[in-house]
């Protein structure tokens, strides 16, 4: 059923006519060859053992995994949040696995968006400024993050609760709001971790819709989830088992 | 193959100062009772500054008043070395009068009784000791240096001391010990077995008080009567306000041109010095006291901005995930501590200016207080938020991301 995930060869970064640095109709956001984490303990831990991978722009790909398998270890090394032991990881072809602090941030700040289980709003400030949040470290002068963070609440639905503070917020606004943060700052790869944990069925199914909505603009999305009907919502479906990845086709499944 | 960084998606974070400084006073005005709380320590330290300084200022001009209004116009003159014999010339008076400032002096001690003296009323000596009546020698100068209040009769001048007249004028307490109320009938006091005229009788005097209590006579007519050579003589000098200091340095080289060593002045502290020594030691005290508010009012922004690092532990992570540098972590962490601390110099400020005003209205003194104290407190109270807030803002940007946005 599993299969390990060989590279597409258009695409291998190791490979002659590799995508990287090659102008292609489908750019590569994600390139990931040998990523490790090893968590020096004692004991030592190997949270995510040696895996390969490339996520596509535009791509809307599910990681599941039961929890502790090692897929918020491997969320937190694709959005730079953590530092890999060993491995290399292209993000929009730029070689992110070596780079300090500071260019982590600053790519960060341009590239990743995060829409996260527990929505980490600042609950004393309104829907507005948190969204505009997203776009603080970018730079961008206040009233243009302003006016981009109302069309951003606008897209998600919460233009009528703009004034609102977050604390006031039902868990769907808030995580609306997540998403809207993350919109607003126009990111390649847009990182989920179970987005709708802490939400109902109606909810979790508006919330999933929303993010279909996105990944039809364009969007690169990966999910992180324990859940099936999330999984089976992506385009493509890896999963995670004490640290080995490997990806479920829908067809057939491989083995790396 | 790689690339290198491309400059325009690794262009840095940025945090410009104007949102820096948006994002703390969102912070601090998010939870106003909680930063007051957190800046008691510090509104306490810089209100008892400025309440010390205030006060100190207050108070020492309130000491230049008084101390204006009681002048020390006291000066004495004492042996340096006594050797037994008279340090002061006979003409001590005349050569003290001279100098510009002095209004009387003379020359004054208490005569030694060795028990034969017994002051009485009666050429006959009584049977039984009674208390004995201290006599004390004094020039007219050192007499009307005492700044005397007669309640009868008159002092003796320099005619009697010239001439050795055996005369006398008593205290309130030796007249009422000799059952002496008045000089009508030119009662006289026996010394030994000589009658001294009592002149007058003195009720209070501004200087010398032994002087109530005790007969005085002549220092010429002690002199030839007692042949008190080896006492402790001591000049008194009243002078003209102001003049204290003057005198006190010219005072032994007119008495002894040849050896004013011999000769100590005493002198009263001038009053510049003395307000300022006030000054000084009240301030010391309070500014110790506001230096210990300061330190507990530090160690409190410390201490609550490191539990309030705690808390914003995800929202820390979350402005990392942001893009947020440890850099702009330490910067804003450490720019709320820092207002924080405005804030409480500022508040600080206006709860001392208060206290000073109060005192000065309940004690009905001119409130004085420099500006720029004021001025400076705000700055006192940003400088220690800042101290204050550098350990929460190191441990603040050391959150690691990752491990905060899983809470």
């Amino acid at each position: 059923m599993t299969a390990g995930l060989e590279p597409t060869p258009a695409t291998d970064p190791h490979s002659a006519g590799a995508a990287i640095g090659v102008k292609s109709a489908v750019r590569d956001v994600v390139v990931v060859d040998g990523l490790t984490k090893t968590f020096p303990g004692p004991p030592a831990v190997t949270a995510l053992h040696p895996c390969r991978f490339t996520i596509r722009a535009g791509e809307y790909v599910a990681i599941t995994g039961a929890s502790g398998s090692g897929k918020t270890t491997l969320l937190s090394l694709l959005g730079l949040l953590d530092t890999p032991t060993a491995g290399s990881y292209l993000l929009d072809g730029v070689d992110v696995a070596d780079l300090d602090d500071t260019t982590r941030s600053a790519l960060r700040a341009r590239r990743i968006g995060f829409v996260f289980q527990a929505f980490h709003l600042v609950g004393y400030r309104t829907v507005i400024d948190n969204i505009a949040l997203g776009l603080l470290y970018q730079g961008t002068p206040t009233r243009e993050r302003r006016a981009r963070a109302r069309t951003a609440a606008d897209q998600v639905g919460l233009g009528h609760r703009r004034h609102a503070r977050c604390s006031t917020l039902s868990g769907g606004e808030k995580q609306r709001v997540a998403i809207a943060r993350t919109l607003v700052r126009n990111p390649s790869l847009v990182l989920c971790d179970e987005p709708t944990g802490n939400l109902d069925t109606t909810t979790t199914r508006q919330i999933l819709d929303l993010l279909d909505q996105l990944h039809h603009t364009g969007l690169t999305i990966v999910v992180i989830t324990h859940d099936p009907t999330i999984a089976a919502a992506a385009q493509r479906h890896l999963t995670i088992t004490d640290g080995h990845l490997s990806e479920i086709r829908r067809e057939h499944a491989t083995t790396p | 193959m790689r690339r290198r960084p491309d400059p325009t998606i690794t262009a840095p974070s940025v945090f410009r100062r104007r949102d820096a400084l948006t994002e703390a006073f969102a912070v601090i005005a998010q939870r106003p009772v909680r930063t007051l709380l957190t800046a008691l320590g510090t509104i306490l330290g810089v209100g008892a500054f400025v309440t010390t300084t205030g006060l100190a200022e207050t108070a020492s001009a309130q000491v230049s008043s008084r101390f204006d209004a009681l002048r020390a116009t006291e000066v004495r003159v004492q042996d340096a070395a006594p050797d037994g014999t008279n340090p002061f010339p006979d003409d001590t008076d005349q050569r003290l009068q001279a100098l510009n400032g002095v209004n009387n002096a003379g020359v004054s001690y208490t005569v030694a009784d060795p028990g034969t003296i017994q002051p009485r009323t009666l050429a006959t000596r009584p049977l039984r000791t009674t208390t004995p009546i201290p006599v004390i020698a004094a020039s007219p100068g050192a007499l009307r240096a005492a700044l005397p209040t007669l309640a009868t009769g008159r002092l003796y001048d320099d005619w009697h001391q010239q001439r050795a007249e055996h005369i006398a004028v008593i205290g309130r307490v030796a007249a009422d010990q000799l059952g002496i109320t008045s000089i009508d009938r030119q009662p006289v006091v026996f010394l030994d077995d000589t009658p001294y005229v009592i002149a007058g009788i003195i009720d209070d005097v501004a200087r010398n008080p032994d002087l109530l209590l005790a007969i005085t006579i002549p220092t010429t007519a002690a002199d030839t009567q007692f042949a008190a050579t080896a006492a402790e003589r001591q000049v008194l000098i009243d002078t003209a306000p102001g003049a204290a200091q003057l005198i006190g340095t010219q005072a032994p080289l007119a008495l002894r041109p040849q050896q004013p060593d011999r000769l100590q002045t005493l002198v009263p502290p001038d009053p510049n010095t003395l307000r300022n020594q006030v000054e000084d030691d009240v301030q010391t005290l309070f500014y110790a006291l506001a230096g210990l508010a300061l330190l507990v009012g530090a160690i409190a922004i410390t201490n609550a901005t490191l539990l309030n690092v705690v808390e914003r532990r995800p929202e820390i992570g979350l402005r990392r995930a942001l893009g947020a540098t440890r850099h702009h972590i330490t910067r804003q962490i450490a720019l709320e501590a820092s207002i924080t601390g405005t804030i409480a110099g500022t508040v600080g400020a206006i709860i001392g200016l208060i206290a000073v005003v109060a005192v000065a209205i309940a004690r009905t003194w001119t409130p004085t207080i420099d500006p720029a104290v004021l001025l400076a407190a705000p700055a006192i109270g940003t400088i220690t938020g800042a101290l204050a807030g550098i350990a929460p803002a190191i441990k603040a940007a050391r959150t690691p991301p990752a491990e905060t946005l899983r809470q």
